[in-house]
C-alpha cells in the first residue's frame, strides 16, 4: 500500500498546474481524475443522511439497508473489482455477527469489551483470518469449482455454528447482545436513533477505505487481473498474492457488517451465515450494479425498498418477485441499476470522452 | 446396520436419478442449472395433487410426473434458457436461482408452505425382512426402478447412435459439431429427459425426502455434491458418487448426528480442491 500511495500522491502535487496532454494519458492521471469527488456522490451521502428526518418511524429499516449494502460492497470487492465469482459471503457476515455478538456477551454490556467499536474490529479481524484462510481454496479450479467451494465454506460455518450450542445457542442464536456506548456516550435505543448514526457512519468510513483502495495502483491492478489473469501475470504482476489480500479484505469487511447487524439488532442467529444470506447479498449487488462503488448501497435500497413495498402487497410471495425481477436482470439489463442509469445518461448527454460517470 | 446401508442405498440411487439430469446438462453445455431441484419439485408436487386430490394411482403419477416435469424443462429450455449458454456462469446462476425463488414461491401460493404427505398403496409400505435387516418395502421398490432406469441409460448412452452423439458432444462440442452432429437439438432433447428424470425422482421421492416449496434450494447442494464428487463427463461417476453420498449422509445422520452434514460439505469441499475435475473421471479433460 505505501508504495502505491506514494505513486498516487506524486501527480497530486502537479495537479495544480494544468496537465499536459501526456499527463493526461499516464495512468497516475487517470487515478486521480476517477478518484475526484463528483456531485452525486455528495447527494448520495447527503441524501443517506437526511433519511433520517424524512422516515423517522424506519430508522432501523434504514440502518439494516445501509448493513446490506456494506455486505454487497465487500462482495462487489472481489466480484465487481477482481472478477472472483463467490456465494459465500455469507460465511463471513456471520462469523462476523458472532464475534461481535460474543464479544458483547463476554463483557456483559460493560465497557471494555462490549464496546461495540472493539466487538467490530474483533469482527473484521476473525473474519478476515478465516477469509485468509479460505481464500487459497478459491484461488484453484474454474468459477464453478469457486462457486460451490464458496458455498462449501458457507454451509460448514452455518453447520459449525449451528451445532457448537454451548458458544453459540445453536439454532436459538445469541439473544439479548447488549453492548456499551458508542464512544461511551449513547446505548443502543428502540426506536434505533444510536443504530442508524452508528451504521452511517461505519459503512461511510469503510466505503471511504473501499473507494481510497479501488483508485489506488492496487485497486487498478485488480482491473487488471479481472480484465485478464494470464496478462496481469506476465507483466509481472503477483497475481494470486492480490487475489488472497482481496479475498481477505472483502470478509474482514463482510465480517464489519455482520457485527453490525448483531449490534444494531441485538440478536445473531445461524440463519445469519445461511445460503440465502449470501444469495441475497449478491442479489443486492446485482441489482444495483456490480463494479461499481456505489452499486451494493444503491442495490441494497432498491432491495429493501421493492421488499417492503411487495411484503406489503403480498407478503408471503414477495420472492417470486424477487426471482423474476432477477431473471429479467440477466437476461436484458447489464450493471444493474446504475448500469440502467448510465444508458441513460449517455441517451440524454452523449459524449465521447470515457470518463465513466458512475464508475467509482 | 444393513438397514442403514440399505436406506443408504435407495437414498443415493433416488440422488442419482435426480441429479443426472443436471450432470449431462453440466457436462454437455458447460450450463450451471441451479434450479434443477424446481422440475424435481414440480414431479413431486404433481403427485401430490394427483394421489391425493384426484384419487389416481401411484403408477400413473411416476410417468406423468415424468413427462410433465420433461415437458415444462422443453419448454423452458426453448424460451428462457437458450439464451443464456454463451454467458457467464455467474449470469447463469443467478438467472438458475431467480428461477428457484419463483418457483418456491408459485408452489407456496398454491399449495401452501406445509409439507406434503403422500399417501403410498398399502402393498409399497411396510417392512420386510432380507437377511436379517429389516427392509421398507417401499425402499427396496425404489431401489429396483432407479436401478433399472439407471442401466437403461447406461445402455442407452454406451451402446446406442444417439449415445455416441451425445458422447461426443460432452467431449467436445465442437468438433461434434463440426462432423455434423447437431448438438443444439441434442442438448435440447437431454435436457427434456434430464428435467423429466428429476421429476420422476422428485415423484418416486415425495414420500421419502421432505416435499415442500424449499425443496430446491435445500437440494441444490446435494446435486453439486454429486457432480463435484462424481465429475459431469460420464454417467457412472454420477452414480456412485450419489450411492456413496447417500450412505455416508444416512450412516452419518445416524451414527454421529452430531456433525451430521459437516462430513458431505467437508468432503466435498476437500475434494474439489484436490480433484476439481471430480474423483471419477477417466483422466483429465482438456
Amino acid at each position: 500500500m505505501s508504495v502505491a500511495d506514494k505513486d498516487a500522491a506524486a501527480p497530486a502535487v502537479a495537479s495544480t498546474s494544468p496537465p499536459t496532454p501526456a499527463a493526461e494519458q499516464s495512468p497516475s492521471w487517470r487515478l486521480l481524475l476517477d478518484a475526484k469527488w463528483r456531485w452525486y456522490e455528495f447527494a448520495f451521502w447527503l441524501c443517506a443522511a437526511a433519511s433520517f428526518w424524512v422516515f423517522p418511524k424506519k430508522l432501523m429499516l434504514l440502518s439494516e439497508i445501509f448493513i446490506l449494502g456494506l455486505l454487497a460492497l465487500s462482495i462487489d470487492l472481489v466480484l465487481g473489482f477482481a472478477g472472483l465469482v463467490t456465494l459465500g459471503q455469507g460465511a463471513f457476515f456471520g462469523i462476523g455477527a458472532y464475534a461481535a455478538g460474543l464479544m458483547a456477551q463476554a463483557g456483559m454490556g460493560a465497557f471494555p469489551l462490549s464496546d461495540p467499536l472493539l466487538g467490530l474490529l474483533v469482527a473484521g479481524l476473525v473474519a478476515g483470518l478465516v477469509g485468509f484462510a479460505t481464500s487459497f481454496l478459491v484461488l484453484r479450479g474454474s468459477d464453478l469449482t469457486r462457486l460451490m467451494v464458496t458455498l462449501g465454506v458457507a454451509l460448514i460455518v452455518e453447520e459449525l455454528i449451528v451445532k457448537f450450542k454451548d458458544i453459540t445457542g445453536g439454532s436459538d442464536g445469541l439473544q439479548g447482545v447488549l453492548s456499551s456506548p458508542v464512544l461511551g456516550l449513547r446505548s443502543f435505543d428502540l426506536y434505533g436513533y444510536t443504530a442508524f448514526w452508528y451504521s452511517l457512519s461505519v459503512t461511510f468510513v469503510i466505503f471511504l477505505l473501499c473507494r481510497r483502495l479501488i483508485h489506488s495502483n492496487y485497486g487498478l491492478s485488480r482491473l487488471a487481473i479481472k480484465g485478464n489473469p494470464l496478462r496481469a501475470r506476465a507483466i509481472g504482476m503477483p497475481v494470486n498474492a492480490r487475489l488472497v489480500s482481496i479475498y481477505t479484505i472483502s470478509a474482514a469487511i463482510a465480517g464489519i457488517s455482520g457485527g453490525l447487524l448483531t449490534q444494531t439488532t441485538q440478536f445473531a442467529s445461524p440463519d445469519m451465515a445461511a445460503f440465502h444470506r449470501s444469495a441475497d447479498a449478491l442479489l443486492i449487488l446485482i441489482f444495483g450494479g456490480a463494479g461499481y462503488l456505489y452499486g451494493g448501497l444503491l442495490g441494497a435500497v432498491a432491495f429493501r425498498v421493492m421488499q417492503d413495498f411487495l411484503g406489503n402487497i403480498t407478503p408471503q410471495y414477495w420472492l417470486f418477485y424477487v426471482g423474476l425481477v432477477l431473471v429479467l436482470l440477466v437476461l436484458f439489463v447489464r450493471g444493474g441499476i446504475i448500469g440502467l442509469m448510465m444508458v441513460v445518461r449517455d441517451k440524454i448527454f452523449p459524449r465521447d470522452d470515457k470518463d465513466a460517470g458512475g464508475r467509482p | 446396520m444393513l438397514t442403514i446401508l440399505f436406506d443408504g442405498v435407495a437414498y443415493g440411487m433416488l440422488l442419482f436419478i435426480l441429479a443426472v439430469g443436471l450432470c449431462v446438462t453440466l457436462g454437455l453445455m458447460n450450463f450451471v442449472n441451479l434450479a434443477h431441484g424446481a422440475f424435481a419439485m414440480a414431479g413431486g408436487y404433481l403427485t401430490v395433487i394427483m394421489m391425493n386430490r384426484m384419487g389416481i394411482s401411484f403408477w400413473w403419477c411416476l410417468p406423468a410426473a415424468f413427462i410433465f416435469s420433461a415437458l415444462l424443462g422443453a419448454f423452458l429450455e426453448r424460451t428462457l434458457y437458450r439464451r443464456l449458454y454463451d454467458k457467464t456462469h455467474l449470469d447463469q446462476v443467478l438467472f438458475s436461482i431467480g428461477l428457484i425463488f419463483m418457483s418456491m414461491a408459485t408452489v407456496d401460493y398454491f399449495m401452501g408452505a406445509t409439507q406434503q404427505i403422500v399417501n403410498l398403496p398399502p402393498y409399497l409400505s411396510g417392512r420386510i425382512e432380507i437377511l436379517g435387516a429389516q427392509v421398507g418395502v417401499y425402499r427396496l421398490f425404489v431401489i429396483a426402478v432407479c436401478g433399472v432406469l439407471a442401466i437403461g441409460l447406461q445402455f442407452i448412452i454406451a451402446r446406442t447412435r444417439f449415445g455416441s452423439q451425445l458422447r461426443a458432444s460432452v467431449d467436445d462440442g465442437r468438433v461434434a459439431r463440426g462432423l455434423g452432429i447437431d448438438v443444439t437439438r441434442i442438448f435440447s432433447l437431454t435436457f427434456a429427459v434430464g428435467s423429466g428424470l428429476a421429476g420422476l425422482g422428485g415423484a418416486l421421492g415425495a414420500s421419502i425426502l421432505s416435499m415442500d416449496p424449499f425443496f430446491p434450494l435445500k437440494y441444490m447442494i446435494y446435486f453439486l455434491i454429486v457432480i463435484a464428487v462424481g465429475g459431469a463427463t460420464t454417467i457412472t461417476g454420477p452414480f456412485f458418487a450419489s450411492i456413496l453420498l447417500g450412505i455416508a449422509d444416512v450412516g452419518g445422520k445416524y451414527f454421529v448426528p452430531v456433525i451430521g452434514g459437516f462430513i458431505i460439505y467437508t468432503i466435498m469441499v476437500a475434494v474439489l480442491i484436490f480433484r476439481p475435475e471430480g474423483l471419477f473421471t477417466r483422466g483429465k479433460r482438456k
